[in-house]
């Protein structure tokens, strides 16, 4: 369990925070030098952050703890986010990383996470549509050996057109797994374009409530409200049969960098020197005056 | 090892679903711990249902979701459960293709996914059968693949599978079948062939419901002077190579039998073995065309494509030019 100073993080530390991992996001990306998935990574930096540093039952020096809060990142794709949140956790250094990404044998990184090579990755995903599956199996799982953790799942919403996750999501309503927290990064863009002009998934808190689940909306790039909806979770109790949580994070894509936000080009691409020294500065921009 | 087949095999039938059932309940009965998961695929009269009624909480249906139904049983594994997950054999390879790669092979977990209905064994017609399966499970790194040769092979396959590390397809035909074995006192090991008759003027490989068809056609062709050794190739993958190599360069002549498309199963593995080798052997793959099966019941499938017991020995015979 991560220790009790650690627990105490304000708001205004974890913005912080969110701020560093965001330019180390940045950096790390510049460094491999192949296209990172910056647009959803971006997106989703504040809600991984207060799960991490403050939300999640999570030691990152027992990563495999056995009442560990476990987070599968169905949105596998943006697997740098959680390799530098990693990083900054003090499980790895950046160097090493960079020096351990996809290099053939030798390789512990690359665009999707591998949970053989890193500790910390509960599932190996990719595949879209996997995460919610998944998820449900492992919140099963800890009310079957009457476990106390809880199983959150970082979804995209383009994402969300694959249909398992609508089969996950009436397995899970239907066991009433409260132990179970699906959190949708809500961004509003995928690869191609506008999610709604797509394949619209809205409206979206009317059906996760249709298929048993009770919502929670937020600005999920507001860590306050961030906070407000964690805060907010019921403990996990594995005989209380509940509905379980959806957590729509209404994000922004490529936030934080001013040149990335809302822009369909950035859902993946490579940073040059420029381009990392204007990230960086536009991301530093958004840290408040205290 | 001296193995002893079953003398009366026509007479006695057995159910793998039934009896895998029925060694789950009795494991369960003994504290091993395990989850099992189907997807409206259990009748509650049946073993595995009863499984089901006496274990409640360690036993999910999911409903008819076969993709959800393999990746949440990849999740419960990495809860730290072996999982015992029983599919419609022909939905697993084709509606949960990607989970099976992706959830249980590459992320390597104790799942043992029970694909029922193999073949052509449904009766269903082609939307229903099984033919492509043991082609795809070949390519995915990983994964064991084992399809039992007869009912109480299941049941081995089964218990001994709870120590067996990483994901395993178990492929069982759909209700009662012929006993291959006449007992279960022979050893079992995952990916070591059994050869159940000798026989010098070629081998007949069998895997699944295939070995008994094989024993049984090698049983007619003494009458016509030729003595086939029959093997038992119940694991796919990992793959008995040594026992081909071994066949080729004693007999000379193999041919391959399964219930499963001749294209990418036991026929190609075997094909490609002896391809590479350079030892001479003459081949024949027996199996399903390429082309959906006809409609029939099985039995009347199987020898309408020559698998039956018939259909085998005459091949061979034709072979032989006996």
């Amino acid at each position: 369990m991560m220790n009790s100073t650690v627990n105490e993080w304000t708001i205004q530390e974890l913005e912080d925070k969110a701020i560093d991992i965001r330019k180390d996001l940045c950096t790390f990306i510049y460094r491999i030098g192949i296209a990172g998935h910056l647009g959803g990574e971006l997106s989703m930096i504040d809600m991984a952050v207060a799960l991490y540093y403050k939300y999640m039952n999570y030691d990152p020096k027992n990563p495999e703890m056995p009442e560990r809060d476990r987070l599968i990142l169905s949105k596998g794709h943006c697997a740098e986010a959680l390799f530098t949140i990693y990083q900054d956790m003090g499980m790895y250094t950046m160097d090493y990383m960079v020096d351990h990404f996809e290099t053939l044998e030798t390789a512990k990184f690359s665009m999707h996470p591998n949970r053989k090579y890193v500790d910390a990755i509960e599932a190996s995903t990719g595949s879209l549509g996997h995460g919610m599956p998944i998820a449900t199996g492992l919140a099963l799982g800890a009310r079957m050996s009457n476990e106390t953790w809880r199983t959150f799942c970082i979804i995209g919403d383009g994402e969300l057109q694959e249909g398992t996750n609508w089969e996950a999501f009436m397995t899970a309503g239907h066991y009433q797994l409260g132990n179970l927290v699906a959190i949708i990064d809500k961004n509003d863009l995928q690869m191609s374009g506008p999610t709604n002009q797509t394949n619209s998934i809205d409206p979206l808190d009317e059906k996760m409530r249709a298929f048993g689940w009770e919502v929670i909306e937020v600005n999920g790039n507001d860590m306050g409200e961030v906070c407000g909806a964690l805060e907010s979770l019921p403990p996990s109790d594995p005989h209380i049969r509940r509905k379980p949580i959806c957590i729509i994070s209404n994000t922004t894509k490529g936030k934080g960098v001013s040149f990335m936000e809302n822009v369909v080009a950035w859902h993946a691409g490579v940073l040059n020197k420029e381009d990392l020294e204007k990230a960086i500065e536009s991301i530093e921009n958004t840290r408040k005056v205290r | 090892m001296a193995v002893e087949v079953s003398l009366n095999f026509d007479q006695i039938l057995s159910s793998a679903r039934e009896v895998y059932g029925t060694e789950l309940r009795k494991m369960a009965d003994e504290g091993m711990e395990f989850a099992f998961v189907c997807s409206d695929n259990v009748a509650p009269s049946s073993e595995v249902g009863k499984l089901m009624k006496a274990y409640p909480d360690r036993c999910i249906n999911v409903g008819i979701a076969e993709a959800n139904q393999v990746g949440l049983s990849a999740g419960l594994a990495l809860s730290g459960k072996v999982v015992f997950s029983q599919v419609f054999g022909p939905f697993l390879p084709l509606r949960a293709a990607d989970q099976i790669h992706a959830d249980i092979a590459y992320n390597d977990v104790p799942v043992r996914l029970i694909g029922t209905h193999a073949g052509v064994t449904s009766g269903g017609g082609p939307t229903h059968n099984a033919i492509a399966d043991l082609s795809f499970y070949r390519a995915v790194p990983n994964l064991t693949v084992v399809c039992p040769a007869d009912a109480n092979q299941c049941a081995k396959v089964v218990r001994q599978s709870m120590n067996y590390p990483g994901p395993m397809i178990i492929r069982i035909a759909r209700g009662a079948e012929p006993d291959v074995y006449a007992d279960n006192d022979y050893e079992f090991e995952f990916g070591k062939s059994i050869t159940i008759k000798e026989g010098s003027d070629l081998t007949l490989i069998g895997t699944g419901s295939s070995v008994y068809w094989s024993l049984k056609a090698a049983q007619k062709l003494e009458q016509y002077g030729i003595y086939a050794r029959v093997i038992d190739m119940h694991t796919i993958k990992p793959f008995d190579e040594e026992a081909v190599l071994k066949a080729a360069t004693e007999t000379g002549c193999v041919i391959t039998v399964e219930d499963q498309s001749i294209n990418g199963g036991l026929g190609g593995a075997v094909a490609e073995i002896i391809a590479e080798s350079n030892i001479p052997t003459k081949f024949k793959r027996i199996g399903l065309p390429d082309e959906f099966a006809v409609l029939g019941e099985p039995n009347d499938v199987y020898k309408y494509y020559g698998m039956d017991p018939d259909g085998i020995a005459k091949t061979v015979r034709e072979f032989f030019n006996r």
